[in-house]
């Protein structure tokens, strides 16, 4: 059932981290193992609270259903459900349902033989968002400063915590983060094209291989970095654009709470200007 | 397993140079007597060079060139010529548009007039190199890929600072050259047009930056989890399948039910990456000229919701003391 070609033969026992051979199955395509069934509880149960949510909120339209933090007076105590207590066991279960993904996938890597890069890359993903609902709103004193669960309700969040310190965009590092979100998506279409225009030379020519991806890229900008260099580049500056993201708001409040703006006033009052 | 993570190449072999798969023979070749870098050796390949220039690239670099000049040399001149200043204020100076009084005419050079010949040749710069990319690729008997993908690029660089402003009908609603100034630009848009982030082509552009890293992200460590088994080797897996690919497969369709093969991956990466400055550049045209206030209109859209009136309604002071 929903097998590929050649999958029955990669169908082994084995590689588990916990649970033995008691969730050492598939079900269709997924792989299932202790932490699918973890997964799949966390996951359940915070879809139905957000549900939940929404059902008692004042609307069902899509982009503007809201379930928001406790309100900054609760500080770090327990906010009754409806005043923003759904949201403290929905991070609970976001944070468990991603855990156990991450898990899952290092089963799933310990059954193919693989490394165990996509459950790393993976985590720092978590690690951000970890930071932003967890760390930082510690670090304030108060799950009010999460930001809540909604299309545009998020949206508005990152809108007024970005004017809060006037303009987000002189943040160092937000700087360093846009630009590893903007050079990944480059590296990524070079990347993209390069192998496509490889395996589709055009009408009646033959397919080509790393000499010619190589030559191109020389001729191209001087440097090739090869077949395998471009992934490790790729993984490193998408995992850095991550980092960098976690990094920008866990500053924001915590470290610095004036306008990023006037931040850069280091540079200006430095001794070496002869000038003022 | 876990020594080996296949993050830095632990031998590095060295053999002699490559000089390129032969290109046809005209009035160019390639340039530069290739050298070795240990330290690029550590992740990617060793080798530095040739490089091929060509008219193309001679052009391109040469408008670039220009280009770069006029808009330093503006910024040296806006502090006086005076060089510490120059250093000190650099992140903080522009080369600004022309007002907008002066509409979609030519300015006098220190009224903006030097911001529309930085244009015009940053602008040429990238449409030669556009031209270069394409022949290289064709020389060698490669898909046109690469260059395509960049005109996705001048797309939206053409939005900001040529369609839009058209549109408009002022030059002066273009970004200034700059880095802090062009994020002052970019914010004052925003808040001019109502917060961007309503704008559903903005959403979209944003959906394709986050979905083109998280691509990478994957791709990426799948090929360097498969390395032992030769998954960099990716043209090589795409017409002939090996345990590489199988596994790289498997490992998402046990994960989430869906894998992508070694080809489609790429096809994957490529259209995420070029939709976003493509979405991107649609957002900017329909700003101003289609949609005045993307919050007004998600409001009447049935996107935000409407909040009640707070404060007593102010008049706007374009209307009352005139828009210049």
């Amino acid at each position: 059932m929903a097998m590929l070609s050649f999958e029955k033969k990669y169908r082994v026992p084995g590689g588990t981290l916990l649970g033995g051979d008691l969730f050492d199955f598939w079900v269709g395509p997924f792989y299932v193992g202790f932490f699918g069934v973890t997964t799949l509880f966390f996951a359940v149960l915070g879809t139905a609270l957000i549900i939940w949510g929404a059902a008692i909120g004042p609307t069902w339209n899509i982009w503007q259903i809201n379930i928001a933090p406790p309100d900054i007076s609760y500080g770090l105590g327990f906010a009754p459900l409806a005043q923003g207590g759904l949201w403290q066991i929905i991070t609970i279960c976001a944070l468990g349902a991603f855990g156990s993904w991450a898990l899952r996938e290092v089963e799933i890597c310990r059954k193919l033989g693989m490394g165990l890069h996509v459950p790393f890359a993976f985590s720092v993903a978590i690690f951000a968002y970890f930071t932003l609902e967890v760390i930082r709103p510690i670090l304030m004193g108060a799950w009010g400063n999460g930001f809540p669960y909604g299309i545009m309700a998020h949206l508005d969040w990152v809108s007024n915590t970005g004017y809060n310190y006037l303009n987000f965009e002189y943040n160092p590092a937000h700087m360093i983060a846009v630009t590893l979100f903007f050079t990944t998506t480059f590296a990524l279409s070079l990347h993209g094209s390069l192998v496509l225009s490889a395996i589709n030379p055009g009408q009646g020519q033959e397919v080509k291989t790393a000499e010619h991806e190589d030559t191109f890229f020389r001729d191209f900008i001087g440097y090739s970095i090869g077949t395998l260099g471009i992934h490790r580049l790729g993984l490193f500056l998408a995992l850095g654009a991550g980092f960098f993201s976690a990094m920008c708001i866990l500053i924001s409040g915590p470290f610095w709470t004036a306008g990023w703006p006037s931040w850069w006033s280091w540079w200006l009052n430095m001794p070496i200007w002869p000038v003022h | 397993m876990s020594e080996y993570q296949n993050i830095f190449t632990r031998v590095q072999i060295r053999g002699p140079a490559h000089h390129g798969v032969p290109v046809p023979s005209g009035p160019w070749s390639r340039d530069g007597q290739p050298f070795f870098s240990h330290l690029l050796g550590q992740i990617g390949n060793a080798q530095i060079g040739p490089f091929y220039l060509g008219t193309l690239g001679l052009c391109s670099l040469l408008c670039g060139f220009i280009a770069f000049e006029v808009i330093g040399l503006n910024m040296w001149a806006s502090v006086h010529w005076n060089i510490i200043l120059f250093l000190r204020d650099l992140p903080w100076l522009a080369l600004e548009p022309p007002s907008p009084a002066y509409g979609l005419h030519l300015p006098p050079l220190a009224q903006g007039g030097w911001w529309l010949v930085a244009g015009f040749f940053l602008t040429t710069s990238m449409i030669l190199w556009f031209a270069r990319v394409h022949r290289r690729a064709t020389q060698l008997g490669l898909g046109t890929h690469t260059a395509w993908a960049f005109a996705a690029a001048i797309w939206l660089f053409l939005c900001l600072g040529f369609f839009r402003p058209i549109l408009m009908g002022a030059w002066g609603e273009a970004p200034p050259f700059g880095i802090f100034p062009h994020l002052d630009w970019t914010v004052a848009f925003s808040l001019r047009a109502g917060n961007l982030y309503y704008d559903p082509f903005h959403m979209l552009s944003i959906v394709f930056l986050y979905g083109s890293v998280l691509l990478f992200a994957m791709h990426a460590a799948t090929i360097l989890a498969v390395g032992r088994f030769g998954g960099d080797k990716e043209v090589e897996q795409t017409i002939d399948r090996g345990t590489a690919s199988e596994r790289a497969a498997l490992f998402w369709r046990w994960t989430m039910g869906f894998n992508a093969t070694m080809e489609s991956i790429h096809r994957w990466a490529w259209w995420f990456a070029v939709l976003t400055p493509l979405t991107g550049g649609i957002g900017i045209l329909l700003t101003g000229t289609v949609v005045d206030d993307w919050f007004l209109w998600a409001v009447k859209h049935g996107v935000a919701p409407h909040y009640a009136a707070l404060y007593g309604s102010v008049a706007d002071p374009a209307i009352t003391q005139g828009g210049k």
